[in-house]
């Protein structure tokens, strides 16, 4: 390949022509400066939000649109992070004893019953006024300390889901599925790092539910029953207001036949009640034999909404983006203005090649403007943020938001210079790539749009690709309503990205033929 | 000033793009309302839906092609050299800017009544299969509706706000496609920002400064005490977001060269 008509003088004479234009360099240092600035505004926008979210923190509590209960006593302190770095819930009533090396527990669960606490104070039963409280937990646990947020192994009755082993907060595997009937009896069995728990119906066949490797646990381990109740959830959406309410509920659950194989230290069962709010009832009764336990909480994963994940730090990519996005068209448009375009074409011919280097150029330098910027506005945020505001999130998830965030930029600058070789007048295809990524969003996001709508509008448009910032979790086994006015995205962070590429791609083809076919 | 308006006049529709703009407009807002409206459901127990603002959604899209329309009329003759010949032709230079707002806003007027009685329309026959029923609380949108009335001519109001702030920024800042951008910016970013911000002090605060937040506020017909702002000041929060838009583009349409 001669020098004149390869690749690498294309991209060199594009990146020429971008860099020696000081208004478009300056701009993408605003881009980068106003991605710093939202994470500014949003950390020290949220200082007094909490923890809870869309699933109701296990005490229940509560989450609403810039009403006036929105403090609730989780506020108060750091919400506890888990073995993986990531926020957690971690609240139960713990009837437990110090259990040194290997040994078995096993008991007999002969009842399961929630409380849910009404606004005015009194008590009703599970369903009460629409609440219920599916993932109502009482089982055995071996956990390596009564500290929040420490490692732990457990198998368990639950309210709807039967049978489960949850180990390490977001760990959870499913035993039997049928509708529990009481009683049933359970057992954990510990050995070194492994933690196996069975199921049975009678105490004499039993079923295994899950095998678990548990590697912070010490050899000196806290070793008994559980007992937690999330908070009772009821959601309503409508157009233009989300609410979302939770209740504090409690669970009493009935053992005997408790026996435990391995060298006990204690002598005797002690209680505690890690986590939770203190509500009326909460502790344990043993009598002969019998252990009558009433706890509350959630010893689950975190679950948070957008307002409370680090994905608030990179909202500045929407600002970023518009200007990126101006970059891009000029980058054509400008030289269709000035007549530059018909130079360009005769120097080199093959039109779909120019327009691929500016692709690149554009996109390389959004992508690296995206990458510092977003670095950048991470790491201001978790600076800036406050105790008890925010909700960790392992650094992998963080390490993809940045990335993604980059790509997200960079894709929208392909797009953009697509854009402006189709309608060849900025104005228009700077509003075209600017409505058809934000508007989306605001629309699914800012709950203009119900659910179901919203869901289709973010898995379509362009702004699918802001999947890709997506930082709170849907666990399954916490029960939230898991929609994009939360920030839930219907599409996975990747699988969202590729919607956007796909419509650069179409726009980059279109350009591309419409390049070759028309006059300049 | 009647030669400047008509000079602006002219220019404006001798060339295809902004009567095409005008068309879009109205067309893409009355079929994001449509959508909207097909969109919600209330089901048998009853629901919150602001009826009229629903059908109203459209102008979320609308305002964004009222902005270009605003910013190539200035954008164009910047680009072109022709504002040199206009302010030449018009030496007094504040009425070159009052002339273009006349010929930007009365068409955008035009063009947003338009829009607005179709997505009202649209709205009257689509939102009753939708469950927004007698039965449930809902009488067919009608401008007869006095709440109904305030949210079709707020919106009209609205879109030419819209199109009087894009003009004031596209002559501060002259070059389209930059002016469109912080146009653009200025309106959807506070609403993105609003998704993130749990405070509900910043919210609240956000609310009432936000051009569009603020502004749009007048399409509300339910739930009006629980506002920031009343839907007639939030309207009066965007028209000083227009008017001192505006005043800055005088200053520095008189104090630089052209």
């Amino acid at each position: 390949m001669t020098r004149g008509d390869g690749f690498g003088p294309l991209l060199r004479a594009e990146w020429t022509k971008f860099r020696t234009v000081p208004g478009w360099v300056v701009g993408t240092v605003v881009a980068a400066f106003l991605m710093l600035l939202f994470s500014f505004l949003t950390a020290a926008g949220n200082h007094t939000a909490h923890v809870g979210g869309p699933g109701g923190a296990g005490d229940g509590s509560s989450v609403d649109d810039g009403s006036t209960h929105a403090t609730s006593s989780l506020a108060a302190h750091q919400a506890p992070v888990g073995p993986d770095g990531e926020t957690v819930s971690d609240g139960l009533f713990f009837v437990h004893q110090t259990l040194a090396g290997d040994g078995t527990v096993t008991a007999r669960l002969t009842s399961l019953q929630g409380t849910v606490q009404t606004p005015d104070g009194s008590a009703g039963s599970q369903s009460t006024q629409g609440f219920h409280v599916p993932w109502i937990k009482a089982g055995l646990i071996v956990k390596q300390n009564t500290t929040q947020g420490s490692a732990y192994a457990a198998v368990m009755a639950t309210g709807e889901h039967g049978v489960r082993m949850q180990y390490n907060y977001t760990g959870d595997t499913a035993g039997r599925a049928d509708p529990l009937s009481y009683p049933l009896w359970l057992r954990l069995e510990r050995s070194g790092a492994t933690v196996t728990g069975y199921t049975s119906a009678d105490g004499q066949a039993w079923t295994r539910v899950a095998t678990v490797h548990i590697g912070q646990l010490a050899s000196s381990v806290q070793i008994g029953l559980l007992v937690a109740s999330p908070g009772a959830q009821r959601f309503d959406q409508h157009i233009g207001s989300v609410s979302s309410e939770g209740l504090p509920s409690t669970g009493t659950a009935t053992f005997d036949n408790v026996s435990v194989q391995g060298r006990l230290t204690d002598g005797a069962w002690k209680g505690v009640n890690i986590g939770a709010s203190p509500q009326d009832g909460i502790g344990f009764q043993e009598n002969a034999g019998t252990f009558t336990v009433t706890g509350s909480g959630d010893i689950a994963p975190g679950t948070g909404d957008i307002g409370q994940s680090v994905t608030r730090y990179f909202e500045g990519a929407f600002a970023a983006l518009t200007v990126i996005v101006v970059l891009a068209v000029l980058f054509v448009s400008t030289e269709y203005r000035r007549g530059l375009i018909r130079t360009t074409f005769t120097a080199s011919p093959r039109r779909g090649r120019i327009l691929a280097a500016k692709a690149v150029v554009i996109g390389g330098v959004a992508f690296l403007t995206g990458l510092v910027s977003s670095t950048g506005a991470l790491l201001l945020g978790k600076a800036l943020q406050t105790s008890g505001s925010s909700f960790a999130a392992p650094f992998a998830t963080e390490a993809r938001i940045v990335v993604g965030t980059a790509a997200l930029l960079a894709v929208c600058a392909v797009l953009g210079v697509a854009l402006g070789a189709i309608l060849r007048r900025s104005a228009g295809a700077v509003a075209a790539v600017v409505v058809l990524t934000v508007l989306p969003y605001i629309l699914a996001v800012a709950a203009v749009l119900p659910a179901a709508p919203a869901q289709w509008v973010l898995r379509l448009t362009p702004a699918a690709g802001f999947a890709v910032q997506q930082s709170v979790v849907a666990w399954p086994q916490v029960d939230g309503v898991y929609t994009p006015a939360f920030g839930f995205f219907p599409l996975p962070p990747w699988g969202g990205l590729a919607v956007l590429c796909g419509w650069a791609a179409v726009a980059l083809a279109v350009a591309t033929w419409l390049l070759r076919r028309r006059d300049v | 000033m009647s030669g400047a308006l008509r000079a602006e006049w002219t220019k404006l529709r001798t060339v295809a793009g902004p009567a095409w703009l005008l068309l879009s407009a109205a067309v893409l807002t009355v079929a994001l309302g449509a959508l909207a409206s097909g969109a919600v459901s209330c089901p048998e127990t009853g629901c919150a839906v602001d009826a009229a603002k629903t059908s109203l959604t459209g102008v979320q899209l609308g305002q964004a092609v009222v902005a270009v329309l605003a910013v190539i009329v200035v954008g164009g003759e910047y680009s072109t050299g022709m504002m040199r010949t206009t302010l030449a032709a018009v030496p007094r230079r504040e009425r070159v800017l009052l002339a273009k707002a006349a010929v930007v806003a009365v068409p955008v007027l035009v063009a947003g009544a338009v829009a607005v009685l179709g997505s009202v329309l649209a709205g009257r026959y689509i939102l009753p299969g939708r469950g927004l029923t007698a039965a449930n609380g809902y009488r067919p949108l009608s401008l007869v509706d006095g709440s109904t009335l305030r949210a079709a001519g707020g919106s009209v109001l609205y879109l030419a706000l819209i199109a009087l702030l894009s003009l004031g920024i596209a002559m501060l800042i002259r070059d389209s496609a930059v002016a469109v951008g912080a146009v653009l910016g200025l309106l959807y970013l506070f609403p993105v920002l609003l998704t993130v911000v749990t405070n509900s002090h910043w919210k609240r605060h956000l609310r009432q400064i936000s051009p569009s937040e603020a502004g749009l506020a007048v399409q509300n017909t339910i739930g009006l005490p629980g506002l920031p702002l009343s839907p007639w000041a939030g309207l009066g929060v965007l028209a000083a977001w227009a008017g001192g838009a505006l005043l800055v583009a005088w200053l520095v349409l008189r104090l630089r060269d052209a």
